[in-house]
């Protein structure tokens, strides 16, 4: 006698069966319930029109309790649980979800210059990243640090690329990564200082254009699974699960200050 | 035939190192023009060439390439170092990526006071030996494969040999309790290419010192 062991036979059976989010063939995000590095990722499959489930931590020992699992290659977050894959390094994540879902370009050529123009955007995104946890009274010179590198070194380029692209993406002709990254960035600057996008009209016409593409446009709707930036609250939470300590913005910031 | 790639960086390792490696396992020639001065970096500014003004900048097959990890991808990709499939580059990746942190770490740490400098070592050493090395002792144990993916020379093997050595020029017994690494190490340094490589006179550079600080500060304004 062959046993039945499919799900509705389980249960049916009474025997209770430990569902996997993953059981439903979605990917599954294992990460705070912030934006960090993991914001990216939600974007990229969102535009792809991927449906997702998140497993949020919201404590040390939630994260802990996950490092121990040992699902995480290098004990850090993000992960996203794909293709019967913990994939981890959130590069490595976007590249896969990339060129699985068509946003990769269609060239060698195109790939390298969706390549630079995403580390690029990486750079600024992470000067805001760690930019709450500033020392208060550092916190006016870094947003002045920030904004005058998104205006003088970052948007300037995207300006040109688009502009020598003749298209409406960075990249060929149609929509990629580097896109839907762009559109994430051009954002959450513009929540650091309302109107920087003024001097780039090819950008502001650009974040309009991407912005009506309806899977970016159902994210950038209330109730998706697109996160907010982090208020006080917020920021005493990633504290406390990372032990991240105040003033780690300057020391952060050789990271990212020069490739040298 | 292909014009040889070219390489604009200071004299020194930094964040063109791991891209010199790439080029020489792969038995490519490539040529290098040093920065040593602010006025050069100013006229690579004023030519365009530099997306971000940043370097490394590598110029090959009639564009030039900024951003090391995009350079380094572009580079496997072309060299047929990057694995089979998708899913293998998403293994390579995942392994470059933290063989790339690792080493990151030791570029920035010659930036800093003695003190921090000194602690920034003893970290790095740490997460060595805790964190990275034992990931890769295990995949290789885990196969029993000469090479990290595919049972094939890529990208990954190459990197991960690089961060051996610079982090043994840290600690030189950050092997011992790593046999499978240890036996990588040996097997992946007798590639020819690599081998060549190893020897002096190569296009290989040293570890940082106080003139090559100097020299990047000087340059970069910082």
């Amino acid at each position: 006698m062959t046993k039945d062991l499919s799900l509705n036979a389980l249960q049916a059976n009474g025997i209770r069966c430990q569902e996997s989010l993953s059981m439903t063939g979605k990917p599954v995000l294992h990460y705070f319930n912030g934006r960090g590095r993991m914001e990216s990722v939600r974007w990229l499959l969102a535009a792809a029109g991927v449906e997702f489930e998140e497993k949020l931590f919201e404590n040390h020992e939630e994260f802990e309790k996950l490092i121990q699992g040992g699902t995480l290659m290098y004990e850090q977050v993000p992960m996203v649980e794909i293709d019967g894959m913990n994939l981890v390094q959130t590069r490595a994540i976007l590249r896969y979800i990339a060129a699985k879902y068509g946003l990769y370009g269609r060239s060698l050529e195109e790939q390298a210059w969706i390549d630079m123009y995403v580390e690029g955007l990486r750079d600024l995104s992470d000067m805001i990243m760690f930019f709450p946890l500033s020392l208060p009274e550092e916190k006016e010179m870094n947003l002045e640090y920030i904004l005058h590198r998104a205006t003088t070194r970052f948007f300037p380029a995207y300006e040109k690329a688009l502009r020598d692209n003749k298209q409406h993406f960075l990249v060929g002709n149609r929509l990629s990564w580097a896109d839907v990254q762009l559109l994430e960035v051009i954002l959450m600057v513009e929540e650091c200082k309302a109107g920087v996008l003024s001097g780039f009209p090819l950008l502001q016409d650009f974040k309009v254009r991407t912005s009506q593409i309806p899977t970016i446009k159902r994210f950038l709707q209330p109730g998706s699974q697109r996160k907010p930036p982090l208020d006080d609250e917020s920021i005493g939470t990633v504290k406390d699960i990372f032990k991240f300590e105040q003033g780690m913005f300057l020391k952060n910031m050789s990271t990212i200050v020069a490739e040298y | 035939m292909e014009a040889k790639p070219k390489l604009y960086y200071f004299q020194g390792r930094g964040r063109m190192e791991s891209i010199r490696w790439l080029l020489a396992a792969a038995g490519v020639e490539f040529e290098e023009e040093f920065l040593e001065t602010r006025e050069q970096y100013e006229k690579l500014l004023k030519d365009g060439r530099l997306l971000f003004d940043q370097v490394p900048l590598v110029e090959i097959d009639g564009m030039p390439l900024t951003q090391s990890r995009a350079i380094l991808s572009y580079l496997a990709a072309k060299y047929n170092l990057y694995g089979k499939d998708l899913k293998e580059r998403l293994r390579i990746d995942m392994y470059t990526d933290g063989t790339l942190d690792l080493m990151i770490m030791i570029a920035q740490a010659a930036f800093k006071p003695p003190k921090e400098k000194e602690e920034s070592y003893a970290l790095i050493v740490k997460r060595a030996k805790t964190r990275y090395f034992p990931v890769f002792e295990k995949i290789l144990k885990d196969h029993g494969e000469d090479f990290l993916v595919g049972n094939r020379f890529s990208w990954a093997d190459i990197q991960l040999l690089e961060a051996i050595l610079m982090v043994e020029e840290l600690s030189a017994p950050i092997l011992s309790d790593f046999p499978l690494l240890q036996a990588f190490k040996a097997r992946i340094s007798n590639i020819p290419t690599i081998q060549k490589f190893l020897q002096p006179g190569s296009q290989r550079k040293p570890p940082p010192d106080g003139h090559y600080v100097e020299v990047v500060r000087n340059v970069l304004k910082f």
